[in-house]
């Protein structure tokens, strides 16, 4: 297993720290969860301490991009973007490039349950027309979507990231690049487009539909916003099936870009898989089992995907 | 502007009148044509929707041509209902939202700290049931923490809100004994007295370990006889003949 991706953006953000003199980090005492305490101990006049009142958060490094920096402000993905009228307002509407980073999403967590679970923070954040929305899968890719934000000065982004270890899927020459989607494996009778903590086991899925003769394609989505519509249509065309996989809830997250992105094509049937309902306690592994989110259940719900939809095609 | 507009928010523009007057064309150091000089004082309005005493001290100093003030409210009009800074830069942030405003100054107040090149002053106009807003002491603690002693809020102190009065709805007082408590020095003055005005912004220059707030007293609607010190005119424009009777009132006084 590598590790969490809220690591290498902690780690990532130390080391760059010194060549981006206009990064400055705001913590609302979460600094040795969301792993920028690096940074503090590293560039202490650039780290700011706001306390426990992140609406304050946002609105204070909103006026801080309006002059000039690039303010990172992490906190667990359900507190920070539950900030979302001053996001929307301060951040948003002022194209402030402010990076909110929000770490500790999805189910993947465990124990601490449904309070502290980053599920609705995809919908949230993708609704603002100016922001960008980044979810790696690896800590590789952490890293270089982390070093992407550092230099972007498009506007207002948001990054998502894992509490838990994540396996590796990227190698070390790998090149991150932004609005793209990678094809992790090929495949022809369906596509699994997944993002974040799900790539992971939606390759472990792929390997073990594989063993039944079955050809599945995953791509690994780590910008969500914009999507690569280009590629979505590719596997449109080529796999005529596309099931949608991610530890968020099913409204307004991944699997919703992907069927906004493909609402005019005919040539597809797209299945979103996600959380449903409110999260709960329990190990990180547990939950995912029972969600339906590890290898196993994502290969079953990929199963029974193809044999309706062959079903319906009287295949 | 608000009557062209045919919508609006006269009464909180109104009591801001002296206030902002003071801080454009005395205060505020600028260049018209340079919205973006980075080395400019900030001024954000955090009260969004009192924005026209904002584009009509726009106009009279030069940035924006006076007739584009009855472009307010107007489809493509970079005078949006409430402010908008990414069609127009001279306001500093978009706000409108009440309560947000002070937290974004405080961004920009600690922004100047870090930049070597550049001094400036940040101001940051609040309404008074605006401060009901949590947020607003969110900001608040955090300014005294940080000692941003160049950071200068306003208070227009109008005592009325949208639904009433501010003492019926949810009472600030002991607002200056507030503040003081929150680590800010404080003003209090006649808001529509131009020099108490000028002497209290000139006061808050001396503070190095304080952000300021100055509490201002003023009369909602001021100057117009039946705007005067009621909600009823918070939120709505006035008829011709209102407009008439509003500027022979406004221009004997
Ligand atoms: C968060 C939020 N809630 C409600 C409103 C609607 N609103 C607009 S103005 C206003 C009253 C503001 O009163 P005050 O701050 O005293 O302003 P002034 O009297 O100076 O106009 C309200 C409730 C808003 N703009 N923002």
């Amino acid at each position: 297993m590598g590790k969490a991706t809220r690591a290498a953006f902690g780690e990532t953000l130390a080391r760059i720290g010194a060549q981006h003199p206009r990064v400055v980090v705001l913590d609302a005492d979460l600094a040795s969860s969301v792993q920028t305490k690096k940074f503090a101990d590293a560039y202490p006049e650039r780290f700011f301490q706001i306390g426990i009142a992140e609406g304050n958060m946002v609105g204070v490094a909103a006026g801080m991009a309006l002059c000039g920096l690039t303010p990172f402000i992490a906190s667990f993905a359900c507190f920070v973007t539950g900030r979302f009228e001053q996001i929307r307002m301060s951040v948003g509407y002022n194209n402030a490039n402010v990076r909110i980073v929000g770490t500790h999403s999805g189910i993947g967590i465990g124990e601490d349950g449904y309070s502290q679970m980053g599920l609705e923070d995809l919908a949230l954040m993708r609704s603002l027309p100016n922001m960008v929305v980044l979810q790696p899968a690896d800590a590789i890719e952490a890293e270089k979507a982390t070093e992407f934000l550092a230099d972007y000065n498009g506007g207002p982004a948001y990054l998502r990231l894992t509490r838990q270890n994540v396996a590796d899927l990227n190698g070390d020459g790998y090149r991150f690049e932004f609005g793209k989607g990678v094809e992790l494996r090929e495949g022809n009778d369906l596509a699994i487009v997944a993002s974040g903590a799900c790539v992971g086991e939606a390759m472990a899925a792929a390997e073990l539909l594989s063993k039944r003769g079955l050809s599945v394609a995953v791509v690994n989505i780590h910008t969500i916003k914009p999507i690569d519509s280009d590629l979505l249509h590719r596997l449109a065309s080529r796999c005529r099936r596309i099931l949608t996989v991610e530890d968020h809830g099913i409204v307004g997250g991944l699997g919703s870009a992907v069927v906004e992105a493909l609402s005019e094509c005919r040539e597809v049937v797209v299945r979103v898989h996600g959380v449903r309902g409110y999260g709960e306690s329990g190990t990180g592994v547990e939950l995912f089992a029972k969600h339906g989110l590890d290898a196993d259940g994502i290969a079953r719900v990929a199963a029974e995907f193809i044999a309706r939809d062959s079903d319906r095609h009287g295949v | 502007m608000i009557h062209a507009a045919g919508s609006g928010h006269p009464g909180g523009s109104l009591s801001a009148a002296e206030l902002v007057a003071c801080l454009y064309f005395r205060v505020l150091r600028y260049t018209v044509g340079r919205p973006d000089d980075p080395s400019r004082d900030r001024f954000l309005i955090s009260k969004g929707h009192g924005v026209p005493v904002v584009y009509a001290a726009l106009a009279r100093a030069g940035c924006i041509p006076v007739d584009e003030l009855k472009s307010l409210r107007r489809i493509d009009s970079r005078l949006q209902g409430h402010p908008d800074h990414v069609r127009l830069p001279y306001v500093e942030a978009a706000t409108g939202s009440l309560g947000q405003g002070l937290s974004v100054a405080l961004g920009m107040a600690l922004a100047e700290r870090l930049d070597v090149k550049h001094d400036y002053r940040t101001y940051c106009l609040l309404g008074d049931g605006e401060l009901q807003a949590g947020q607003v002491w969110e900001a608040a603690m955090a300014a005294g923490k940080f000692k941003t002693s160049r950071l200068t809020a306003i208070v227009d102190y109008n005592k009325v809100q949208l639904d009433g009065h501010v003492r019926a709805i949810m009472d600030l007082e002991p607002l200056a004994d507030k503040f003081a408590a929150f680590g800010w020095h404080v003003e209090q003055i006649d808001g529509h007295c131009v020099e108490s005005v000028l002497t209290a912004l000139e006061a808050v220059t001396a503070q190095s370990e304080k952000p300021s707030v100055i509490i201002a007293h003023t009369v909602k609607g001021k100057g117009v006889s039946f705007m005067e010190d009621t909600h009823a005119w918070h939120g709505k424009a006035p008829t011709t003949e209102e407009l008439e009777r509003a500027i022979a009132e406004l221009e004997a006084d």
